[in-house]
């Protein structure tokens, strides 16, 4: 089984991710399906039992999300390269502007040590990292700095900033 | 003169437990880094990213590393070391930019890591002075002292140097970001050729604020930025800024690095539509954006409170003087604001010396000379020279000879031989074509100072390739540096200008092979000097009778251009 970063904790992926060519024998536990799928068959999805999630990539609206936001449990953001840098403002908003209060994951080949500190202050709370990723370095990134400049993340509460310190 | 200023940090910024720590936890985190990468465990494709946010390059012959100078202060302790590290890690030598940053052409990228611990221990970093995150905040060099200044720039472009310092979101940005605050309607920052260029108002009330300029740039498809608000008041400065990165982040182009500036976006939906994003996206962003606390604006002001002044009369530094002193006044000093002294600019234009190259000896005696007669500051001008800023009248004579000695006193400040140039082919893994060579060949033939002073002020700039960081397009000449068929070409324009009035230069016609360069820029001024008006600068006589008459002379028989 997939392990993940979960907030601090290295932990077994109880999501997967919904592959129309290969549907999964069984139908329980979490299921993250792509935007345009959801899109597609949206009444099926939304009336599902158990707990859904969405994929998105940088390119989606995220507009068009935010009316099924509440019925979401996660929503996967992907960083498909290292200078693919849209998903960072996608998280920003899905926290801010669209209150999602669910897990938000960091998922593709881009989630790696090196990005992660930038990802969880912009809200991300969940790495789903690239294949052969120290998922232990990757847990150690979320120390990596002990001050900022802008408000932090409640991920990083720790972190130290002024009083006067501009958002986020 | 008076006694040495030791270890003198005043009127600048000065680092606290938040900042230091914050430097130094980016160099742990860089070793770290470069540590991987040498040993395999991080790709290069990895590691490049990660590299260029922290200003170094992979060039020609060695890596480069660029050095922040936040809008091109510095202090006497910082200009020292860089001198100091440029001799231990490098080949005695730096490199000044037009972006007011320090360029070093020859370190090792196993010793980065140690260069920016070097730099830690005196308030000074590489931090996003590459990559495609917002750079080097750049300010007017003669900010705080310039007579027709509205307001010091320099504190509210440390608060946006902090806001943008490992700003979470602007991470990865379509592309490099600059930006560019200017207190006088001169506009010595070149800030109408910035990505966001930022014009100090007052409102009836007397409040600071902002005009915004958005998508201006030079580089492939050179633009003058727009003006998308009049009056951005001062508490939404950083919300501001924060809406239009994020308009940019979300619908900047990434497919075309040619493509990803924010002047290709202002330029494909309209300046009248962005503004209209970003104006959206500020009030729908305001609950949680960060507004900039009058404390916080307080705390950076005070940083930057005048140097203890003398009170002294205006004096005539020259009298009795002799001559090579008085050019050098007239042309390497400036008015002050405060009565009893001037500004002195440090050319690093000698004649046969690459522009803008300083070495280790010169940077530790200018650090000396800052410490006894200006307060300890050096300044970086975007012309690639440095100043001292706050000289008394009384000491300006000293001051000279001690430049002199160290060959930085070169009477040429906005003469022909100030030019701006990019290192060009002979270290830049970007250049089509040499930059040095050329300007070499141009000082060697414009070397007689008073034909120069006859020409009176010129701007030439060069740059090596299309990216235009010699910012060939704002030149009075432009020389681009082009590749035909493996041999270096240099296409001329005129008429370009910054500082007050933006235009981009327009190519005079085909473009001339190295050798004939220094003989095409003879024809141009030749005309100029046949067709002047009294008084009349060389940009004002090409406004007044156009192209055609510089163009006829450049490809008259003997063809220059041959």
């Amino acid at each position: 089984m997939r392990h993940l970063l979960r907030r601090h904790e290295i932990v077994a992926d109880d999501w997967r991710h919904f592959d129309a060519e290969a549907p999964a024998a069984s139908d329980a536990g979490g299921i993250i399906v792509a935007f345009a799928e959801l899109r597609a068959h949206r009444q099926t999805w939304l009336s599902r039992q158990g707990p859904l999630g969405v994929r998105i990539g940088p390119a989606d609206p995220l507009e068009d999300l935010a009316p099924d936001l509440a019925r979401l449990a996660l929503v996967a953001v992907e960083f498909p390269g290292p200078t693919e840098g849209r998903g960072y403002t996608q998280g920003r908003l899905l926290r801010t502007r669209f209150g999602f209060s669910g897990e938000m994951r960091a998922v593709g080949p881009a989630v790696k040590q090196d990005l992660i500190f930038a990802l969880a202050r912009c809200g991300f709370d969940a790495f789903e990292v690239a294949p052969g990723e120290d998922l232990g370095a990757c847990q150690y990134a979320l120390q990596r700095y002990s001050v900022a400049y802008q408000r932090a993340a409640p991920l990083l509460g720790r972190l130290r900033q002024r009083e006067s310190a501009p958002r986020p | 003169m008076r006694p040495a200023l030791r270890p003198y940090i005043r009127s600048m910024y000065r680092y606290d437990d938040i900042d230091q720590t914050l430097v130094a936890e980016r160099v742990a985190e860089f070793r770290d880094q470069t540590r991987r990468f040498l040993s395999g465990e991080l790709s290069e494709d990895d590691f490049r990213p990660l590299r260029l946010r922290n200003g170094l390059y992979i060039q020609r012959h060695a890596p480069m590393l660029r050095i922040a100078i936040p809008y091109g202060l510095l202090n006497s302790v910082q200009l020292r070391k860089l001198g100091d590290i440029a001799h231990r890690y490098d080949r005695d030598y730096g490199h000044f930019t037009t972006r007011q940053n320090l360029q070093l052409n020859w370190p090792s990228l196993a010793s980065v890591p140690d260069i920016l611990a070097e730099l830690a221990t005196v308030q000074m970093h590489a931090i996003q002075t590459s990559g495609n995150c917002v750079r080097n905040v750049t300010a007017d060099h003669l900010a705080g002292v310039a007579p027709d200044e509205l307001d010091d720039p320099r504190p509210y472009c440390e608060i946006i140097r902090q806001w943008a310092t490992l700003h979470p979101e602007f991470t990865y940005l379509p592309r490099k970001f600059k930006i560019a605050v200017t207190g006088s309607p001169a506009d010595r920052a070149a800030s109408e050729v910035h990505d966001v260029g930022l014009h100090m108002r007052r409102d009836d009330a007397g409040h600071i604020g902002f005009e915004v300029l958005v998508g201006g740039g030079l580089g492939r498809a050179p633009a003058i930025g727009q003006i998308i608000r009049d009056f951005l008041p001062l508490p939404d400065l950083l919300s501001y800024l924060e809406a239009i990165l994020r308009v940019y982040n979300r619908y900047g182009r990434r497919d075309n690095i040619h493509k990803a500036r924010i002047k290709i976006l202002v330029k494909s939906l309209g300046a009248e539509r962005f503004r209209d994003e970003v104006e959206a996206e500020w009030l729908a962003a305001r609950a949680d954006a960060p507004q900039l606390a009058a404390a916080e604006v307080e705390r950076v002001r005070a940083f930057f409170a005048p140097p203890p002044y003398e009170s002294l009369p205006d004096i005539d530094a020259t009298a009795g003087r002799e001559p090579e002193f008085h050019a050098w006044y007239r042309y390497n000093t400036r008015p002050h604001r405060q009565p009893g002294y001037r500004a002195v600019f440090v050319s690093l234009k000698a004649h046969g010396k690459p522009p803008g190259d300083m070495t280790s000896a010169q940077m530790a005696a200018l650090a000396a000379l800052a410490e006894e007669v200006s307060f300890g500051l050096i300044r970086v001008a975007h012309d690639q020279n440095l100043l001292l800023a706050d000289v008394r009248q009384q000491d300006l004579y000293a001051t000279w000879l001690a430049l002199r000695r160290e060959e930085l006193a070169t009477a040429n400040i906005g003469m022909l031989t100030d030019m701006i140039a990019c290192p060009g082919l002979d270290f830049c893994g970007l250049a089509n074509a040499g930059t040095i060579s050329v300007a070499r060949d141009i000082q060697k033939r414009f070397d007689d100072l008073d034909y120069l002073y006859d020409l009176g002020e010129i701007e030439i700039k060069m740059s090596g390739c299309m990216n235009a960081c010699g910012h060939h397009h704002v030149g009075h000449i432009g020389i681009l540096g082009v590749e035909k068929h493996g041999e270096e070409w240099y296409q001329i324009t005129l008429g370009g200008s910054v500082n007050g009035f933006t235009a981009l230069g327009q190519v005079i016609g085909p473009s001339v092979r190295q050798h004939a360069v220094p003989a095409t820029i003879e024809r141009l001024v030749d005309v100029y000097r046949e067709q002047r008006d009294l008084g009349e600068r060389f940009i004002d006589t090409y406004r007044r009778i156009g192209m055609a008459p510089f163009k006829e002379r450049v490809y008259a028989a003997p063809a220059a251009a041959a």
